[in-house]
């Protein structure tokens, strides 16, 4: 089992999801956060002050998926997060131990 | 420490609760008679703002007014009695400052304090509504206690008299002179309306201390400011008997010379340029100095929280604003309409010029500009409006547009004070080049009005731009060394008392939850 771990562009979230979807992944959990990487800040200008805003805002979602989909996952969010633009975001894959359906007690890959 | 404070203001306020009514008692008979003797005396019992000028545009209409009061008074009793008969207020001028009055109140709060309270940070947007709303309600307070009496209360050079304490005297069918001999409204809502111009000025200046100043701090600075700065200023600029008892030169040198100081200098301020917004204006900037910057500022981002909200502010002060300047006239009639439109116009023009300029300047043109410009046009042609032709406002309100914009970039750096939100950039400065450019457009060659003569009736023939202008620019001075002598020492004396910042860790934390204990907004 592997845990992903995508940083998207927050307005690529609903195509993302589609996809997800469409390839058998049965839930995500979705994030606003903020972050900074090779995409540059902007400047805002509020009457004589001038503030640079390095922290944009960004959408991590997690999704925890059998290692069968890993590759599948990824194409997905790779394929339907892109602008081709900097600031698209990045995609990370964690080993997962254990899964655990709070629920109804099923563990490993039956919780996901 | 606070809590001491708030147990003597409690106690303060309940000793003179209880004593009020007693001494409104002991000396009623006495007010009585002086202000019914209005008439008889041939002295208008109460005095509004204006000069000899600002009634220049009130006379064409006086005509048909007084003529409209005596034909209602006549039906009632026979020519003889008339004479002999309390002048009766005419209802359109009431009803106009009744409404005038409400218009005021609206652009306070919630007005001003939205268009503040969007400038600070989330975590202080209730310190900004509280402090609005809690110095407006403690003033209006004061005010009927002794701040009308001094401020309208009597002759006298820089402070009125005590005789009208507690509104001793005044009744529903007391009445307050306007700008035209044989105009009056009830005295009762002059005493309102020009109460909440008392209890707007102070609420100005917490701009400029917003973000770090101890609650307990801001309503005794405001306490203070108000009875020694406002107070004496109001009744300097505006205090005179009215227009009625002035007949020839020597009825007119009597009425000068029991003016107030400004007024009698024949300064021209039609709705508080100086009073308001210069008096403001500096007592923040003072503040600003003397409280010392923010935590982290020029380091940290300090951007509004919430343009929205300011927006919002800017517009109710703009509509309120047509009660502040067009009700300033105190009667409804042709200069209460030119008053109108130059408020209209000039607030335009000012909103176009900052927008414009920081386009220009800055590349791009914010929304903050705009509201920024709004509010600079309305300052800057407050003092103007009852004088100056609609194409005079035009120039003043997009002169206030850039100068402004000036005042809270190169000024503001200049200055090097953290004059959080601007007061002096925008109402100090806005104030004081509204003032002194009255003096150029109110010139009847530039489409104004000019200074009208209560002796001949009739506009003086003779206007110098230059002679005014000096005029104006001793009132702005007046302004300016009283205002920052008095706000140097009330913020010192807040100081030993009380102490003017939070702590660091409050300051940090936000003054809604350290001062106030309670959030804006919830996720």
């Amino acid at each position: 089992m592997k845990l992903i771990t995508a940083i998207i562009k927050p307005f690529k979230l609903d195509e993302v999801r589609e996809a997800l979807s469409t390839i058998g992944v049965q839930g995500i959990t979705v994030t606003e956060v903020k972050g900074f990487g090779r995409q540059k800040g902007h400047t805002e200008l509020y009457r004589g002050a001038e503030y640079v805003v390095d922290f944009l805002p960004k959408v991590k979602l997690e999704a925890a998926v059998s290692e069968d989909l890993v590759e599948r996952v990824i194409e997905a969010i790779e394929a339907s997060a892109r602008t081709g633009k900097i600031g698209d975001g990045k995609i990370f894959v964690f080993d997962l131990e254990q899964v655990v359906r709070i629920r109804t007690g099923e563990t490993g890959q039956d919780a996901l | 420490m606070k809590r001491t404070f708030s147990t003597l203001l409690l106690a303060a306020v309940l000793g003179l609760g209880a004593w009020l009514p007693a001494a409104a008692q002991d000396k009623a008979p006495a007010t009585l008679s002086t202000t019914v003797a209005t008439t008889a005396s041939g002295t208008p019992l109460v005095m509004a703002q204006a000069d000899d000028a600002k009634s220049a545009e009130a006379k064409p209409t006086a005509a048909p007014d007084s003529a409209t009061v005596k034909a209602e008074a006549a039906p009632d009793a026979p020519a003889a009695d008339a004479a002999a008969a309390p002048p009766v207020p005419n209802k359109g001028d009431t009803a106009w400052m009744i409404v005038a009055t409400v218009l005021v109140i609206l652009m306070t709060i919630p007005g001003l304090a939205l268009f503040y309270g969007g400038l600070v940070r989330a975590k202080n947007m209730l310190s900004i509504l509280m402090q609005t709303m809690m110095i407006f309600a403690v003033v209006t307070v004061l005010w009927v206690i002794y701040g009308y009496p001094l401020a309208f209360g009597g002759d006298g050079m820089f402070y009125g008299t005590l005789d009208k304490l507690f509104l001793k005297g005044i009744t529903p069918d007391s009445v307050a002179a306007t700008f035209s001999k044989g105009v009056y409204i009830p005295e009762l809502i002059f005493v309102a309306f020009q109460c909440t111009f008392a209890a707007i000025t102070p609420i100005l200046i917490i701009g400029a201390f917003a973000e770090r100043i101890k609650f307990s701090a801001a309503l005794l600075f405001c306490v203070l400011w108000f009875t020694f700065s406002y107070l004496p200023i109001a009744h300097m600029v505006w205090y005179w008997a009215g227009p009625d008892a002035i007949t020839d030169a020597a009825t007119l040198e009597a009425v000068t010379a029991n003016a107030g100081y400004l007024w009698a200098k024949g300064a021209l301020d039609f709705a508080g340029g100086t009073v308001v917004h210069i008096n403001a204006g500096v007592a923040g900037l003072v503040g600003a100095f003397m409280l010392g910057k923010r935590l982290g500022y020029g380091r940290e981002a300090m951007a509004p929280h919430s343009l929205a909200f300011t927006m919002i502010g800017a517009s109710l002060l703009w509509v309120g604003w047509f009660g502040f300047n067009v009700g300033s006239n105190l009667e409804a009639n042709g200069v209460a309409a030119l008053a109108f439109v130059n408020t209209f116009v000039a607030t335009a023009a000012a909103t176009v010029a900052w927008s414009f300029a920081e386009w220009m300047s800055k590349g791009k043109p914010s929304m903050l500009g705009a509201a920024s410009g709004a509010v600079a046009g309305l300052v800057a042609i407050t003092p103007a409006c009852g004088f100056v032709g609609p194409m005079g406002a035009i120039v003043i309100g997009l002169l206030a547009g850039v100068v402004c914009l000036w005042g809270v970039n190169g000024l503001k750096r200049l200055l090097g004070a953290d004059d959080s939100l601007d007061v002096f950039g925008v109402h100090g400065l806005g104030g004081i080049l509204g003032a002194l450019l009255t003096g150029v457009f109110a010139s009847p060659s530039l489409g104004g009005t000019g200074v009208f003569n209560y002796v001949t009736n009739a506009v003086s023939p003779d206007y110098v731009i230059l002679d005014q202008v000096w005029i104006q620019a001793q009132a702005v001075g007046t302004t300016i060394i009283w205002s920052g002598v008095v706000s140097v020492i009330a913020y010192k004396l807040v100081d030993v008392v009380v102490g003017l910042r939070v702590s660091e860790d409050e300051e940090r934390e936000g003054l809604d939850i350290s001062s106030h204990g309670e959030s804006a907004y919830h996720s």
